[in-house]
């Protein structure tokens, strides 16, 4: 009886395994998208529409199939769009963007948020206040600092107005 | 004379013929063991905890370095065969007690080594972690090009990476090619030393499948080059805390029961001596009695 039992439970997986999902349509026209920071992960293998990077050539959008191409992020809005529709604004500092010739994305920020995460009050005090460090930055090293706070501060203060 | 003269005057104190330990050697032993037992334990602690707090951040640091790394292994970039330049990034630490950590690391290192500079390459070695740079400073000391201090304390950051990658390419050595070994942790009782390949600009540049890749231009690559750089670094140095401390952590569990053997066995002994000693004296005071 408990054998039998047993021989019907064995049987049952294999007539599942027997009915097999459908293969994704068109596996390159997929799109892997990996996006993550030191810290965390936020997409990883996942299959989105479109994704639009802000990078030091110029904003660009990427679809899947896109043609394979590395550039470097500079601060701004990164934008993905899934496939029901839905888009997510992320804020990312600096970084990498790689897309391969198999259509997987790898975005990889130094650091990244959700946008709603930011304050537009606080970003304002804070370009205020790199851009009166400015006036009494001497060396190079420090110029290029304040000059990087500069940027980052005016991209949040843009994306979140 | 004199010291047959001595030997009558100490022989009543030693309890026994052979020179064996007296009830206080015991117990001063007893005590040690008991307190260096309490040590370990605490040691254990400490690393289960900073261990799962390690692990907890490596989950995104894998797929932060898989995906820096992903580059190399999709476009398939091999550094050509007669290059010269050779570096070795290896990741380690400062502290011990952490098992063989910080020798295996070493030990693919001096490996490597031998094998480039047999094939007549030149190499040169960062050692990130004060361990490292012990193990390799007597014997391999004219390939040592950075060494890095007070690794371990904290948990790894981004930041001590960057300064790392930004020390490594102010110090002006080019290299053509390299790797970074590190401990890869795979799980709570076990890691692998892994290497994972490390390119410089030019390589990257002259690849032949780079080509596929559109609008790159010489800036950009070197920009990107130098972030990878810095994302394998931190990759190398989340993998090997985590596996550190797990070592340590079994290390120190290993150490503590070893120490609850020898507290057993020294029990036993203590209780067997006493009993000796007891028995002895009883003996003395009888036939003292009978002699009466």
């Amino acid at each position: 009886m408990m054998a039998a039992r047993f021989l019907l439970r064995r049987a049952v997986p294999a007539m599942r395994q027997a009915r097999c999902y459908a293969d994704a349509p068109g596996a390159s026209a997929q799109m892997s998208f990996t996006f993550a920071s030191p810290t965390e992960v936020f997409f990883q293998g996942a299959s989105v529409k479109q994704i639009d990077v802000p990078t030091l050539t110029g904003a660009f959008g990427i679809l899947p199939a896109h043609v394979p191409t590395l550039q470097v992020l500079r601060p701004g809005v990164v934008t993905v769009f899934s496939d029901d529709g839905s888009s997510k604004k992320f804020f990312v500092s600096s970084g990498s963007v790689t897309v391969n010739a198999d259509s997987s994305v790898q975005l990889l920020a130094e650091e990244a948020c959700p946008l709603d995460s930011l304050d537009l009050a606080t970003a304002k005090a804070n370009l205020e206040k790199a851009q009166a460090d400015m006036v009494g930055a001497s060396d190079e090293a420090s110029r290029a600092e304040v000059q990087i706070s500069i940027e980052a501060n005016e991209a949040i203060v843009k994306a979140l107005e | 004379m004199f010291a047959r003269s001595s030997a009558a005057v100490f022989l009543p104190q030693c309890g026994q013929v052979r020179n064996m330990a007296t009830l206080k050697d015991i117990t001063i032993r007893l005590k040690s063991v008991k307190n260096i037992q309490k040590i370990t334990k605490s040691m254990k602690m400490v690393a289960a905890a900073k261990y799962s707090r390690a692990e907890r951040s490596l989950k995104p640091a894998r797929v932060y370095g898989t995906g820096a790394l992903a580059l190399y292994e999709k476009a398939d970039i091999k550094a050509p065969e007669d290059k010269n330049k050779h570096l070795i990034i290896g990741v380690s630490s400062d502290r011990g007690l952490c098992g063989a950590i910080h020798s295996s690391v070493a030990k693919t290192i001096k490996g490597e080594i031998a094998k480039l500079t047999g094939a007549g390459k030149e190499v040169m070695v960062v050692n990130i972690g004060d361990k490292l740079r012990g193990l390799l400073y007597r014997t391999h000391g004219k390939h040592i090009l950075i060494n890095c201090k007070e690794v371990g304390r904290k948990p790894p950051t981004f930041a001590d990476a960057s300064i790392i990658a930004t020390e490594l390419l102010n110090s002006g050595y080019e290299f053509d090619q390299g790797s970074i070994i590190y401990n890869r942790f795979r799980s709570v009782i076990s890691y692998k030393t892994d290497e994972k390949p490390l390119f410089s600009m030019e390589t990257v540049a002259n690849s032949e499948n780079m080509g596929i890749y559109d609008d790159i231009d010489a800036d950009v690559l070197r920009n990107y080059q130098e972030f990878a750089l810095v994302n394998v670094i931190y990759f190398g140095l989340k993998e090997s805390t985590t596996s550190e401390q797990s070592a340590r952590m079994t290390a120190m569990d290993s150490a503590s029961k070893n120490a609850s053997e020898m507290i057993d066995k020294l029990t036993l002994t203590f209780n067997r001596t006493r009993q000796a000693v007891i028995t002895k004296e009883l003996i003395e005071i009888i036939s003292g009695a009978a002699a009466l």
